[in-house]
């Protein structure tokens, strides 16, 4: 509590000791959504930059890791609105039995285009609640949304999914 | 139901696609890079743009010149 009253009031030695309590984990969090090593250091620099901008906004009694999270999912949501998909194909992809690698290799980057084609907003939550399997709760809080809404946009990002793939045919099971 | 299934489709589609993140450790301490931003974007908390500070005497004198217009504002406010 005396350490978020000192951050907020912009003690820069109580903000250092908050930023290395929290680094590693708001990295970890950045690191799922946007997935490079690289920018996910710069978003969690730029997180707790804004952090520092925004301290006098922060109540002591708050809940610091909650308010980070948030910030650090808007840093990353604002990186993936402006950023043209750069992931790359892990190597050790599981692929049907006998399938040609060449074939493999094209329908993963169907895939992958077709997941990145998808609007961030949507795009950060599918990553996380699919991809990632991080509970709709925990998304909706990082987000700024009620775990419901995250269910919605999910579901609509699996809907424009389908959509895209059907040409590799992967078809609705039901309408 | 179908929905759920429609699902774990895609989930499953993407899972081999794309994969969660193996490894999520940081690996190097970012204090010093925050530092530099720091010094290098200094932030300026309170501080109010001059945008505002225009739109704010811009709104004042066209209250000041037509007060009749005060009711309407709060009202829309």
């Amino acid at each position: 509590m005396e350490l978020l009253a000192q951050f907020a009031a912009g003690d820069l030695e109580a903000f250092e000791v908050l930023f290395r309590q929290h680094q590693k984990e708001v990295y970890a969090w950045v690191v799922r959504i946007v997935r490079d090593s690289g920018i996910a250091e710069d978003l969690t620099v730029e997180t707790f930059w804004r952090i520092y901008k925004s301290r006098a906004r922060f109540r002591p009694d708050g809940n610091f890791r909650a308010w980070a999270r948030r910030i650090a999912t808007n840093a990353a949501l604002d990186h993936l609105r402006g950023a043209r998909h750069e992931t790359e194909l892990p190597d050790d992809l599981a692929g049907a039995p006998g399938e040609d690698p060449a074939v493999r290799s094209e329908r993963r980057k169907q895939i992958k285009d077709a997941f990145h084609q998808l609007p961030p907003k949507y795009r950060l939550v599918a990553t996380l609640a699919l991809i990632e399997e991080e509970p709709y709760e925990s998304i909706g809080e990082a987000v700024g949304i009620s775990a419901g809404l995250v269910k919605i946009r999910v579901f609509r990002a699996v809907r424009m999914l389908r959509k895209k793939l059907s040409p590799l045919g992967v078809e609705a099971i039901a309408e | 139901m179908m929905d759920e299934e429609n699902e774990r489709e895609i989930k499953e589609l993407l899972k081999q696609a794309i994969g969660p993140v193996k490894d999520s450790e940081l690996r190097r301490d970012l204090w010093p890079q925050l530092l530099r931003k720091l010094d290098d974007q200094p932030v300026s908390v309170g501080k109010v743009p001059w945008f505002d500070w225009a739109l704010a005497a811009i709104l004042s004198a066209v209250l000041l010149l037509f007060p009749g217009m005060i009711p309407a504002l709060l009202y829309h406010l």
